[in-house]
């Protein structure tokens, strides 16, 4: 217990980046992952070649490399001097886009296809009926994926501790480097945790649930 | 007209308004339209039967390209179908379809369902569009039924909306992909009177169907199917009371016994 109050603003700012941290990548991946399945779904070849090429690469590349080419490879080539939380919202971002196209692309198979040939029929482009048929459609089966999806990847930024961004996981290296039990860091870190990660869960019932309601 | 004989090339009449020439089109090995010719002209009503698996749900989706075709022409109006893209987009909206299973947009009112053409195809004013909906939903008797939801009606007024959707776009020809196929008998007349007005108000319409009263009462022409051919077309009486070839005696002995 003491340590927890004696290195509260430790323990306060390690959990709002880990907070920030996976908030903002999950709305990168978010935006990022329902383009990508646009792009599958695409009638328009070049456009599917690079959402297959997205997802395949980046979903089989261990998300530790993903980040040690982010800030040791990118920084050299592309953006140089973005700051290491910028660089990990990237690297989390671009790799949960990938399960997160998936879980849309799925969804938006089990609309029925007279859905989009009846939008096409009324002169609706491939985009439009995209839009505004198939994917308000598809929420109500992509919902559920994606509170898993977005779980793990509040567990995933943890890798980013080891890239000095401050969350969580580097308030732990901080502490059992002042020589603490390791026990308690851990507890109060897995609890930290815990918070998160059930938000997330309840959050997500909650839209299940509204969902339902709507019809 | 229906003394043409259906073998010789359908040179595209000058009122055509829908017009293919020489169309085949193969889903793998299966050749499922074989050299089409057929001219439609303004303001008709086509009525194609046939088998199952013919090849009369491809022709109709072939006009308004869902499905492609492998060679061949359709023109509508004069003009050759686009490839796909906004070209393709704005003709598909001159060309109506109605579907057997309905298609409406679950998450959509009816009043939506009618109005969405009209605001993101035409782009035309709300006020407007929901005006233009409601008249159309009630000239096709289910104009109470606005703000419902497609899954809280039947299955006939389901259809009727889909009518009234394909109506406000204000299409030159509306499609009819088997109308009434998926209907209880009690909702087939509700449907079909629809479209007996509407072909009295001048539509041009292809209508896919097994109803033979509609065929007598409202079309112009019927055009008989098989194995990806049209074997034979003729104004509905004398084909239905002298069907000229083997396979329309065969298919109309088997249906008119049922
Ligand atoms: N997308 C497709 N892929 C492969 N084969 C198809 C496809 N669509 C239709 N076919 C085949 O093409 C043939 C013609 O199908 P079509 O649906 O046009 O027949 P139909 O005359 O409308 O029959 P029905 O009266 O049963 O509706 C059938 O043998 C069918 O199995
Ligand atoms: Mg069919």
């Amino acid at each position: 217990m003491n340590l927890l109050f004696d290195y509260f603003p430790e323990f306060r700012d390690g959990f709002l980046g880990t907070l920030s941290l996976t908030a903002a990548s999950a709305a990168l991946a978010l935006i990022l992952g329902i383009i990508m399945a646009g792009f599958r779904v695409s009638p328009i070849p070049p456009l599917r070649a690079f959402g297959t090429a997205w997802v395949t690469l980046l979903r089989n590349t261990p998300l530790t490399l993903l980040f040690l080419i982010t800030f040791f490879v990118m920084p050299q080539i592309l953006f140089p001097g973005t700051s290491p939380y910028k660089l990990a919202v990237g690297a989390l971002g671009c790799y949960t886009s990938t399960f997160i196209c998936e879980a849309v692309r799925s969804g938006i198979g089990t609309v029925p296809i007279g859905q989009a040939e009846a939008a096409r029929s009324l002169g609706m482009t491939f985009f439009q009926t995209l839009r505004m048929i198939i994917l308000p459609q598809a929420t109500r089966t992509v919902i559920p994926p994606l509170s898993s999806i977005f779980i793990a990847l509040t567990k995933n930024s943890a890798i980013a501790g080891a890239f000095s961004v401050t969350e969580l996981f580097s308030v732990s290296k901080l502490l059992s480097d002042k020589g603490y039990p390791i026990g308690w860091i851990f507890l109060w870190i897995a609890v930290a945790y815990l918070v998160i990660t059930f938000s997330i869960s309840g959050l997500f019932r909650l839209l299940e649930r509204r969902m339902e309601v709507s019809r | 007209m229906s003394e043409v004989p259906v073998t010789k090339d359908a040179t595209p009449v000058a009122d055509a308004l829908v017009a293919l020439s020489g169309v085949n089109k193969h889903f793998g090995a299966l050749h499922v339209l074989q050299d089409i010719n057929l001219n439609i002209a303004r303001g008709e009503v086509v009525v194609v039967i046939g088998p199952s698996g013919s090849g009369k749900s491809t022709l109709c989706r072939t006009i308004n390209r869902l499905e492609t075709i492998d060679s061949g022409t359709i023109t509508i109006d004069g003009k050759p179908l686009p490839q796909e893209g906004k070209e393709l987009a704005r003709l598909r909206a001159d060309v109506g379809m109605v579907f057997q299973s309905f298609n409406l947009f679950a998450h959509k009112t009816v009043l939506e369902n009618v109005m969405l053409g009209q605001l993101k195809v035409r782009k035309i004013d709300k006020k407007t569009a929901e005006e233009k909906a409601r008249t159309l939903l009630d000239r096709v008797g289910v104009g109470k039924q606005a703000d419902k939801y497609p899954a809280q009606m039947s299955g006939g007024q389901q259809q009727r909306v889909a009518i009234a959707r394909a109506l406000a776009m204000d299409p030159k020809a509306i499609l009819f992909d088997e109308p009434t196929s998926a209907l209880d008998p009690e909702m087939i007349n509700e449907v079909l009177d629809v479209m007996q007005q509407l072909a009295r108000d001048g539509m041009t319409m292809v209508v896919v169907t097994h109803e033979m009263g509609f065929a007598r009462s409202a079309a112009n022409r019927v055009v008989f199917m098989a194995d990806g051919r049209i074997v034979e077309e003729a104004e509905p009486e004398e084909f239905f009371n002298n069907p000229r070839s083997d396979r329309a005696k065969d298919f109309l002995s088997k249906i008119l016994h049922h």
